[in-house]
């Protein structure tokens, strides 16, 4: 879907229906309500904790601070080997053939962000080399971001390419677009960034970079999530969604499972269709499943900080 | 390295499990006497009525039917209360009881969802999140007004009616309780109230509100009972005033008993809502609008969309939308958290649904439904949503008030605007579309008394509510609403 003729892109983007920003908080706040209890309630910690991508992106990461997450990424809570590894672990680029040796032989996913992540403000080509040097280091999936520069500046053509472009040097790796939600000022343009992300052939389109507030949030969401299930009932290619930044508590995860299954629909229910990006989640997910498996919490020192 | 190959969940989706309100927190009395002058006492009539959980159709309690010496003593007890301490109470005290009763109504919040969902059949997410929660702060709005009454517009120093009487409908007990005392008793009137046959048990826990709250004795009365008590509350001497929410028909027999005798009336009462949907409306927010527009309180809702009016270029792309959403609606035990659709409130409105649903298919009109589990036991209708509807179809044209939907479709806003107006009723109207002008051109040209723009069932103390037409006259809240308990 380039922009063959001057401003299709736009006049396709424009034609879509917009949000009403008051309908969406409330439904939003509608499903968080629902009540997920005693058996459900298991099954979606365990849900919750294989969607996880644990993520460390920061300036001071090392390679053993990513090696000691990935062993957490493995096995969560050592005192417990029914709790389930995560999807994947999320490190910068330079941190990726580490993150992949460690990980190696195990069922979890090396992703790595890229594209000048967060801010996205390097030139096309030094972000082709960043996103093929992290796939060359082992990552399986790339958490690109978009340049929303050009997005609020109304060159849809650029953001499209570039994600083409991206998408193109990915190769086998899956894609996941970061639209950054939270620079992108009204739900329309969440709209809107989601359906240019997808025709450009993203696997995922991810909220955040967890750089800039807000980040996640259920509204943004749920355009989000019906953003690929419009995209599946047009084009039959089913693409996920990963909410990231900001999801911390066991409560959250369960409303944003809420979403998906009320949203997009129980197809969407697995780690290859949804993932949730966050480093502290990890642990109240392990302390509440400890908690209902047991009947009592175990304070955060029983549960590992890596 | 495996990546993205994950299969759905192995067990199916995300089952929520039973999450039922506690019971508990209710303890139903088996019977009830009438609340008078403060307190509970015997009828002098021997009838009782039966109210029932409507969904397992188990009996709750008993509660009397109130004979004509039984509302004589109401009303004796209403005007002493009037004369002796109410009407010369300064607003400020008034105010202070009003404030006291919100309070309490907050504090008892739990009890009275559990309740209200028990004897009407309601969802208690929406006893909790709505009825009372909307009740508490009728009282709260009110409680504001009793001592600013003379700078509501009418006049430097408004004098309440009288004695008012009042009759409820069973759809919204406690609220349209709310509706009624709340502006009644800040305007300095007292009150005599029967609740719906069906549904009188939280009225009845008012009347302990009442007593909580040190309210002097006779200010509100409660008589409960069925349609001659009912008459006999509307048909007395004493009233002042006679505000009724309920059916046309009713109203209507009303209207014909007080006419001719200088008491004032005012009548909410049915409706045929048009929801109408431009084609650039914000189609999912729509689709939820619609959806709560009709399926709120199981469509038991005189202000309810009953009429979807859909720009036709767009009505292929929006059903499919609308019924995907319908089919995730959850459907069963009324007390149970995540219960979207409860029971019907009796078995007389469930022949009422069947009869004109009936009709509905009859005359032509495809009916569809989502696969739903009805409950063995009580009263059950399922989300059912009608195409193919003509202007002339009875379902088009006749309050149904059940969780029953009828699609029509137009061309331009010229039509959809003539297809909304066609009724005789006048309630209420939504507009969707993400185009001011044509929002604006559109409600302007309405003959409802509440146009929702982009949403739809939502209400607040503030805005004044009422009919055109057969929907009634008078508006209750806001500024507009005390206009109909002060002379």
């Amino acid at each position: 879907m380039p922009d063959t003729v001057p401003g299709s892109l736009r006049a396709y983007l424009h034609g879509l229906p917009g949000v009403d920003e008051v309908g969406v908080r409330r439904r939003a706040a509608d499903l968080a309500t629902r009540s997920v209890k005693t058996t459900a309630k298991a099954r979606a910690i365990d849900l919750a904790i294989r969607m996880v991508d644990l993520t460390t992106l920061e300036g001071a990461d090392t390679p053993g601070k990513v090696r000691a997450m990935a062993a957490k990424a493995v096995r969560p809570d050592p005192a417990d080997p029914t709790a389930p590894p995560v999807a994947a672990v999320c490190v910068y680029p330079d941190m990726a053939a580490v993150a992949a040796q460690a990980l190696a032989g195990t069922e979890v996913a090396v992703a790595s962000v890229a594209t000048g992540f967060p801010a996205g403000r390097t030139p096309l080509e030094v972000k082709l080399a960043d996103t093929r040097a992290a796939v060359a280091a082992g990552a399986t999936e790339i958490d690109m971001v978009i340049d929303r520069g050009a997005f609020l500046a109304g060159d849809y053509g650029k953001v499209f390419e570039e994600i083409a472009a991206v998408k193109e040097a990915c190769g086998e790796a899956h894609l996941k677009v970061i639209l950054e939600t939270g620079e992108l000022a009204c739900y329309d343009n969440v709209r809107r960034a989601s359906w240019l992300a997808l025709h450009a052939g993203a696997d995922f389109i991810k909220t955040s970079t967890g750089k800039v507030t807000p980040a996640a949030t259920p509204p943004i969401t749920l355009i989000m999530l019906e953003a690929v299930r419009d995209y599946r009932a047009l084009t039959g290619r089913q693409a996920g969604v990963k909410p990231a930044g900001g999801i911390r508590t066991t409560k959250d995860a369960i409303r944003y499972l809420v979403l998906v299954n009320e949203v997009a629909g129980p197809d969407w229910l697995s780690p290859a269709h949804f993932r949730l990006g966050a480093s502290t989640l990890l642990n109240d997910l392990l302390m509440q499943r400890a908690k209902l498996a047991t009947g009592h919490y175990g304070g955060p020192d029983y549960y590992t900080l890596d | 390295m495996t990546t993205l190959e994950y299969g759905p969940l192995d067990d199916g989706p995300l089952e929520y499990a039973p999450a039922p309100e506690a019971r508990s927190i209710v303890a139903i009395r088996p019977s009830y006497d009438l609340f008078i002058d403060g307190e509970f006492t015997e009828a002098k009539s021997e009838e009782r009525i039966v109210t029932v959980n409507p969904a397992d159709e188990q009996p709750l309690a008993e509660v009397a039917a109130a004979g004509e010496a039984d509302v004589d003593r109401a009303f004796t007890a209403a005007r002493r209360a009037y004369e002796g301490v109410w009407s010369r109470l300064p607003g400020a005290e008034r105010g202070k009881y009003l404030f006291r009763i919100a309070r309490i109504i907050q504090e008892r919040a739990r009890e009275l969802a559990v309740l209200e969902s028990l004897d009407n059949g309601k969802p208690i997410k929406e006893t909790r999140d709505v009825d009372v929660p909307l009740a508490a702060a009728h009282f709260f709005y009110h409680a504001g007004w009793a001592d600013k009454l003379a700078h509501a517009g009418l006049g430097p120093s408004p004098r309440p009616l009288g004695v008012v009487a009042q009759v409820i409908p069973w759809n919204f007990p406690l609220l349209m309780l709310a509706w009624k005392i709340a502006p009644a008793l800040a305007c300095g009137n007292t009150v005599v109230l029967k609740p719906a046959e069906t549904t009188p048990l939280t009225a009845l826990v008012f009347a302990e509100i009442c007593q909580e709250a040190d309210l002097p004795p006779g200010v509100v009365n409660i008589v409960t009972g069925a349609g001659d008590t009912g008459r006999a509350v509307v048909a007395h001497p004493e009233a002042d005033k006679i505000a009724f929410t309920g059916s046309t028909e009713v109203g209507r027999e009303i209207a014909r008993a007080v006419a001719g005798t200088g008491r004032r009336l005012t009548l909410e009462l049915g409706g045929k809502g048009a929801n109408i949907v431009y084609d650039d409306a914000p189609l999912d927010q729509a689709v939820e609008g619609i959806v709560t527009g009709i399926f709120f309180n199981q469509g038991h809702v005189c202000c309810a969309g009953s009429r979807l009016l859909v720009q036709e270029s767009l009505a292929e792309e929006l059903l499919p939308r609308l019924r995907a959403r319908i089919e995730r609606l959850r459907l069963g035990d009324p007390l149970d958290k995540n219960t979207d659709i409860g029971a019907i409130n009796s078995a007389a409105q469930l022949a009422r649904i069947r009869e004109l649903a009936e009709a509905g298919a009859n005359e032509g009109a495809e009916p569809w439904s989502p696969a739903c589990a009805i409950p063995e036991r009580g009263y059950w209708y399922p989300p059912t949503v009608f195409t193919g509807v003509a202007q002339s179809h009875r379902i088009a044209r006749e309050e149904i008030f059940g969780p029953v939907l009828s699609v029509l479709t137009f061309r331009t806003p010229e039509e959809a605007v003539t297809k909304a107006n066609n009724t005789p009723y006048g309630l209420s109207a939504g507009v969707w579309t993400e185009k001011g002008s044509r929002m604006l051109w559109t409600a302007a040209r309405l003959r409802a008394g509440v146009v929702w723009c982009n949403t739809f069932n939502q209400f607040d103390p503030a805005s004044p509510f009422g009919g055109y037409k057969e929907s009634g006259y008078g508006r209750e809240g806001g500024r507009h609403g005390l206009e109909a308990y002060l002379g």
